[in-house]
């Protein structure tokens, strides 16, 4: 891998006591946002670059914990001393969506009203909330506008929302493997997901804190089902293909086939540390994401509220926001007049490509960013 | 095609592209002649590239380049969005010619096309002395050609007659880039074509 880890890094946490209005109508009195940086925030404060994260990131995006050498953040392979995300010329800031479960304020974390976790009672956030608290985020940081916003899937929903909500921060919007809203089976996909949660009878109504349980089942089987649509099909068969593992059939319904073993162990790994109501509320975001609602569905209306230069990239054998998805942004963004390149790379894993390192896909990445000028 | 830099032709277009203009570039390649008439000419620019490479190279030039198969169309782009679409050096690699064509005169107010002209004497006695012609403008073995088009300056002619295309200005070359004024469709390498349609 070319260039370096950011190496040792640390958490920290921002308490913000100015309430938050949601989209849903709600209200938020007060929260917490956990997030780390990396690179040093130039004199200007113009080299600053807030990466979103998508449905189950975090804050922890690159470098490991000095006490946890395993922990290695989600998208290490771009950010660091001489990787596209250079450190050496960029402010880094990573940070844990509102509703998260890792750090900051969300349904498992403690409702200082009540001094129990929140539970149901955590208001639904959509990705507008997330960007006005994260602007909060830049506030105290003191970075005024951002050299870039970036991030992958709903990761780049933020950064397209971004771009609409605060054009006057936001002077590069990267936008990977996205879309402008969700498809119908976008949201099916969705639903099960949801739905497998919602009926599993450790559930609780949401509240299974208070029964010290966890519906391990539904959380398990929602991520079943997303891992097979952040796949392709194509993947799939080259790493699975129809092997078993045993050598003959066994006539039953235990773990026969390889991608049967592949994906159990997928879902038990997420469902041991991940939390259900945080997934509930990761998809509802996706899925109530559509900027142009403001604009009766026109989203080239919406864009020209951005004043941003982008950067859109999709994935050719990404299905659950295929290049066609990323498309429609790019059309809405040049029928504006707007600074906007777009690439298509052709990378093997699905939507689960931007996560990877590719040489042509950081190429592209890496070859965007070293002509901002800060 | 790769464009590189000081090409005769890239000249001859810039002068007909005003400042100011928005421009579409087809095939942009690395984005040089974008480039080019960005700093020469102050023009708002757009380029449409399929390989990988060139829009990296593109990107790395800083200029707006969207990655895209000529042969699909110009979805992407509205109805007259633009003042000048070029097309340079690669209609002969198309293979929905008048498609192509056509998308460029509804996405922008004149195309500019430049094209090898097989009809080049140079070529045709290659081709009477046994040989497929390898020139400065046809750069290629038969074997490993992108070009899937073969035509003369009287072939494209006729095309654009029978599509109802105005030939607004035509500028046709020899192998050294030097203007070629008689018979030029035996001593033109390579013919520049401004185009417009009466809308």
């Amino acid at each position: 891998m070319p260039g370096q880890s950011v190496g040792a890094v640390e958490s920290q946490r921002a308490h913000f006591d100015q309430p938050l209005h949601l989209r849903s109508g709600g209200t938020l009195p007060a929260y917490d946002l956990v997030f780390e940086t990396y690179g040093t925030l130039n004199a200007a404060k113009s080299n600053a670059i807030l990466v979103c994260h998508a449905l189950s990131g975090h804050h922890h995006v690159a470098g490991h914990y000095a006490d946890q050498p395993e922990n290695v953040g989600w998208w290490d392979n771009i950010v660091g001393p001489g990787r596209p995300l250079d450190t050496d010329k960029f402010f880094i800031v990573g940070l844990n969506n509102l509703g998260g479960c890792h750090g900051s304020s969300g349904p498992s974390s403690i409702n200082p009203s009540t001094g129990k976790p929140w539970g149901a009672d955590f208001p639904i956030v959509a990705v507008n909330d997330w960007v006005h608290s994260q602007a909060r985020l830049a506030d105290r940081l003191g970075i005024e506008s951002w050299a870039a916003v970036m991030g992958g899937s709903l990761g780049g929903m933020q950064a397209l929302r971004w771009s609409i909500t605060y054009p006057e921060r936001v002077r590069n919007a990267i936008v990977v493997a996205a879309a402008p809203k969700l498809s119908a089976q976008n949201i099916a996909f969705n639903d099960v997901a949801r739905q497998a949660i919602l009926t599993d009878p450790d559930f609780h109504g949401g509240n299974y804190y208070e029964y010290n349980t966890r519906p391990v089942r539904g959380l398990r089987l929602a991520r079943m089902l997303g891992h097979i649509t952040y796949l392709s099909d194509d993947q799939m068969g080259e790493k699975f293909g129809r092997e078993l593992r045993n050598s003959a059939f066994s006539f039953g319904f235990d773990v026969e086939f390889e991608v049967e073993s592949y994906l159990r162990y997928q879902g038990d790994k997420f469902a041991g540390y991940f939390d259900a109501n945080t997934y509930l509320l990761m998809t509802k975001a996706l899925d109530y994401f559509d900027p142009s609602r403001e604009d009766d569905g026109n989203l080239t209306a919406t864009m020209a509220r951005s004043k941003a230069n982008f950067l859109i990239a999709s994935f050719t054998t990404d299905w659950r926001f295929s290049p066609a998805r990323s498309k429609e942004i790019v059309a809405a963004l040049l029928a504006n007049g707007r600074n906007v390149s777009y690439a298509e790379i052709d990378l093997n894993f699905g939507h689960d490509s931007f996560l990877m390192e590719d040489a042509h896909y950081h190429g592209v990445i890496d070859a965007y960013l070293r002509n901002i000028k800060l | 095609m790769t464009h590189t830099l000081g090409r005769p032709d890239f000249e001859l277009i810039a002068g007909w592209i005003e400042p100011g203009h928005r421009v579409l570039d087809l095939g942009c390649g690395d984005g040089s002649l974008l480039k080019h008439l960005i700093e020469q000419r102050g023009v708002k620019g757009v380029g449409v590239e399929i390989d990988d490479a060139n829009v990296l190279a593109a990107i790395r030039n800083g200029i707006n380049v969207i990655q895209g198969n000529l042969e699909r169309g110009l979805d992407e782009f509205a109805d007259q969005a633009f003042d000048h679409v070029v097309l340079s050096r690669t209609l002969q690699t198309v293979r929905h010619t008048e498609g192509i064509l056509r998308e460029m005169l509804r996405v922008g107010r004149e195309a500019v096309v430049s094209f090898p002209n097989f009809a080049y004497w140079k070529n045709l006695r290659s081709v009477l002395d046994g040989r497929m012609p390898v020139s400065e403008d046809l750069p290629y073995q038969w074997y490993d050609s992108p070009n899937v088009r073969f035509f003369t300056l009287l072939d494209f002619e006729a095309l654009c007659a029978k599509m109802g295309l105005i030939i607004r200005e035509r500028s046709v070359l020899d192998e050294e880039g030097k203007s070629v004024t008689s018979e030029v469709n035996f001593l033109g390498s390579l013919a520049v074509y401004r185009l417009t349609q009466h809308r």
